[in-house]
Formats: C-alpha cells, structure tokens, sequence
C-alpha cells in the first residue's frame, strides 16, 4: 500500500529533513518526491510506501499533521485509494 | 504510479473547491422493537440503535482521517416510526422521538431521521396519531427529523394529509417560534419518497430495506462549478461531458467511503446518493454552477435548462462510478443553505414559482424555502399540492420543506447558522385555494399513457 504526502507552505531549510526523519522513524520508505520552490514557496509531493509501517497510519496522518503545524506547514498524509478511486477505472 | 497531475487534481479539489463526503448514514430496522408497552417499545429503539451505530461516528472520523476526505455528516435513519408505534398514544410517539433525540445526542450524530408516516393512500390510526405528534416532537427534541409521504405515483395524492401537513407545519413553526420556526427545517413532506435517502431531514429506513444498511450521500458543488469555469468558451455538449466527468470522480469518492464504512462496520453497502449537495458557503453552491454555465443569475429565463442538463449529467456521471445508485440522486437547490440561491432570492431574480418550475427538472423540490409567518394553513396545502403534484405526474420524487416563520414576514431574513443556513423570507401569491384544499379526499392516481 502506498500514502500520498502532500507539503504546502513557505520554504525553509530541512523540511524535506524533517519529514523523511519522520517517515524513517516509522518505517515508511520513500518512493518518490517532486518538489518546487516559486516565490519563496515550497510544495512538494511525496509517494511513499506504507506496508511496513510501525504504528496505524491514522497515527502517521496526525504525527504528519502536527509536523506541519510545527514548522508553519500543510502536511497531509492520505492512502493512495482515494487517488486510484477518482482517476482510474 | 500515481500521475502529480492527477493528484494535484484531488487535493485541489478538497482543499479549494470544498469536496467533501455530505454523510454516511446508517439505516436501521426497528421492526424488532415492537411492543404492547410503550416504555419498553422506547427502550427496545435505543437500545437497537445504540447496539448497531455505536462505531458509526469512530469509523467515519477513521476513514476521513485515512483518505484526508472530510466527511461531513455521520447520520442514523431508522424504519419509519408509524410502522413500528401501532396502537401507541401520542405521548407515547412524542416518548418515542426524545428517546430518539437521546440516542442522537449519544452516538454524538446530528440528524437521526425517521419519525415518519406513509399516509399516500389514507391514513391509518397509526400515521395519523403519528402526524399529529409531529409539531410537539419536533418542539421537544433536537436532532430528531421527521418526513411525511402524502402521495405516489401508483396511489395518487392523499388529500386530506396534504390539508392536515399545512396546519402541521404552521403548528411546528409557532411551537418552534423562539428558534425560528426551525421545527419546520426538520419536516419534508413528500411525494414518492425513496427508502433508501441518506440525506436528511427525509431520511427514513424503508420497509424493504436489510436490517441495518450504509449509504452515503456525495457532495460537489463547488468542483463542479470549478470545472465549469476553467471550460471556458464550449459549446453545451461538451459541457455535459464534463459535467460527467467530474460527477464520476465525485462519486467514485462516494463508493470507496461506502465501501470502507460498510466493511469496517459490518453492515451492508446500500446506496450512493450522487446528489449535488450545497452547503451556505462560498464555492459550495449549486445555483453558481448555473450562472457559470452562463445565466446572469440563478431564477433567469433558462435556469430550469441548465438545471435539466447538470442534473442528467450528474445522474450518467455517477451512476458508471458506483456499483449501486439511489437515494434521492439529483442536484439540491435549498434556499436557505445555497449562497447562490440566497443571493438570487434577495436580488429579486429567482421566486418561488420559478424555484417549483426547477423542481420539475431535479431532486428534490421546494427546500429550506421561509415564508411569511401569517401564510395561511390552506396556502401552505396548496404549495405542497403543487409540487406534490409535479412528483406524482412525473413519477420522481419532490418534495416540500418550507418554513412559515412566526413573527417573520417578507424582506426579514431567517439565520439558522450552520449547514441549514439563513433563509429571506420570500414572498407567496396570497390568493386562497382552501374551497380546494378543505374538500378534502384524494387525487386519483395519473394515467401512464397519452403521455403529454
């Protein structure tokens, strides 16, 4: 199974860090990341793959989520099916 | 692998074009509960629906959190009350809707819709005891939400409840008067009403219904009105297209909630609703989406077109993207709880004709529409006779929600707050049908050939 991280927010120094710190820590491999910076703003999306994680993903959603609210960031973390759902057949 | 383009598109439109899931609500039987006592019928209900929904708002607020789509509403909708309080007083009604307003107020839900009468084809002692409660049952409880059906296509219209739901209704909103009549925002009467509705305040669980169900109703304006912009210059075809295609990605959304609530919960998958629900907020309106399709303001000469366009498209839309369809299924058009259509109220541009001629054309009728307070029972009957009407002769659902506000009378507006929104009052034609009304009996069901 596969999560969908999605970054928002001004830019700043180690913020692909800090969340690949925290997708390590709980065993949650990165697959890919695209990522820009325009005007002094970050965004970036992140793949990743969540079958070994070690704590529920809801548990990840909101680490991930108070991560954001720490460094003035919008960091959602969503499963990968409500992406398939919408746009594949 | 996942496209960024396609992801982008996703998370836009939850974050900025206000996509959400409007409810998962939970139908639940109640046939089980009957009893000759009427403490233990009440207790036999909360014991039912506490037992089956206790894990309803934990599993929603789960599945939002693991697909980041917000889900709005978690509801319960139970088997209509009249069915089950054979031979129960009125107090014993009215004890039956608390014990379904305590309920609501413990599995922290709230709507729970099913205090409800199907009288199409007359009343028995059960529904009109029932019916009679209503304005008490509504005054005394909260979250309770109560539905009548007047008429079907196969029966005709019942007459005589049509008569007696306009002096409910004025009943519920003089009893509801210190909150802005608000009872009346918790009553539809209907015609050819689904068993099957997720959406309150009609929400009922129908006799041919399993023993407790999950359907979930969509939501979507705003994406869809999105859409619409970003086409720019296309000819009307083309505009349907996309309309379709936008509604089954909506629904598709829809039909993976269901899926993962029912398997979680254990309970059944029913029915998506592919409904376009509004909500007051900006970019949450379906009445804009009109506007973009080029009107200069929802009510206009050619509103009740695009409304007929957007909702079929909506309809082959979704129905590919779900393995079951139902409910009520068509865009919304409430008043009260669409800016839009707000705005189009106070500028003049949409009346209520107008609003009744768009109800030919979509789910589900006049809605969340606040008239003055001294309208009469008998102007009440006949608004409600005439969408009824359109519904019966239609063969689709219609329906009346419409809130006669004590105290309140044309160019007043009425604030309810929150996803039933502000209502302006909006004026009626003052001329009386009561002879019409007051001879009572039934409209014989319409014929369905010479079909003109």
């Amino acid at each position: 199974m596969k999560a969908v991280i999605s970054v928002v927010g001004k830019d700043a120094i180690g913020i692909i860090a800090r969340i690949s710190a925290s997708c390590a820590e709980n065993n949650v491999n990165i697959l890919d990341i695209s990522q820009s910076v325009l005007h002094g703003y970050f965004s970036m999306i992140m793949i990743t793959d969540i079958d070994h994680i070690n704590i529920p993903f809801t548990e990840f959603v909101d680490k991930m989520s108070l991560l954001g609210e720490k460094n003035s960031l919008q960091i959602h973390a969503m499963h990968e099916d409500i992406f398939n759902a919408m746009h594949k057949i | 692998m996942l496209s960024h383009e396609n992801i982008l598109e996703t998370l836009q439109m939850i974050r900025e074009e206000c996509l959400d899931i409007r409810t998962i609500t939970m139908g639940i039987s109640l046939f089980d509960c009957q009893s000759d006592d009427e403490k233990r019928l009440a207790d036999k209900i909360y014991d039912k629906i506490m037992k089956n929904a206790r894990d309803l708002v934990k599993t929603g607020n789960e599945i939002e959190k693991m697909y980041g789509i917000p889900i709005v509403n978690k509801r319960v909708s139970v088997t209509p009350i009249a069915l089950v309080a054979g031979g129960v007083s009125p107090d014993g009604c009215v004890r039956i809707a608390k014990t379904l307003d305590r309920a609501a107020k413990d599995l922290g839900i709230n709507f729970i819709g099913g205090y409800t009468a199907l009288v199409q084809k007359g009343f028995n002692d059960s529904g009109r005891t029932l019916v009679s409660t209503i304005p008490q049952a509504l005054a005394e409880t909260e979250r309770v939400c109560s539905s009548v059906n007047v008429a079907s296509t196969k029966a005709g219209i019942n007459m005589d409840a049509v008569a007696r739901m306009g002096k409910i209704i004025k009943e519920a909103a003089f009893l509801t008067k210190d909150s802005g009549s608000i009872g009346c925002a918790k009553l539809v009467v209907f015609a050819n009403a689904p068993e099957d509705n997720p959406f309150m305040a009609g929400a009922f669980h129908g006799i041919g219904e399993p023993e407790t169900v999950i359907n979930v109703g969509v939501s979507g304006p705003g994406v869809v009105a999105s859409a619409i912009k970003k086409a720019g210059n296309c000819n009307l075809a083309e505009l349907a297209e996309l309309i379709k295609k936008t509604a089954f990605k909506i629904t598709r959304m829809g039909q993976l909630v269901a899926q993962e609530a029912s398997g979680r919960l254990g309970v059944p998958f029913g029915i998506v609703d592919l409904s376009l629900a509004p909500t007051p907020a900006v970019g949450d309106s379906v009445a804009r989406i009109l506007e973009h399709m080029g009107l200069e303001q929802c009510g206009c000469a050619g509103t009740t077109a695009c409304l007929a366009m957007l909702n079929d498209a909506v309809k082959k839309g979704g129905v590919m993207a779900s393995s079951s369809v139902g409910g009520l299924s068509g865009a919304f058009i409430p008043v009260s709880e669409d800016e839009g259509m707000i705005a189009a109220v106070r500028a003049g541009s949409l009346s209520l004709e107008k609003l009744e001629a768009m109800t030919a054309v979509c789910s589900v009728g006049l809605d969340m529409i606040a008239v003055p307070g001294d309208t009469s029972a008998e102007i009440i009957s006949g608004i409600i006779a005439d969408e009824i009407s359109i519904g019966v002769v239609n063969t689709k659902t219609t329906a009346v929600r419409i809130i006669p506000a004590y105290g309140y009378d044309v160019g007043d507006t009425l604030n309810f707050g929150g996803l039933l929104g502000e209502a302006p009052v909006m004026p009626v034609n003052t001329k009386s049908p009561s002879v019409f009304i007051n001879r009572g009996g039934h409209i014989p069901a319409p014929i369905h050939s010479l079909k003109n």
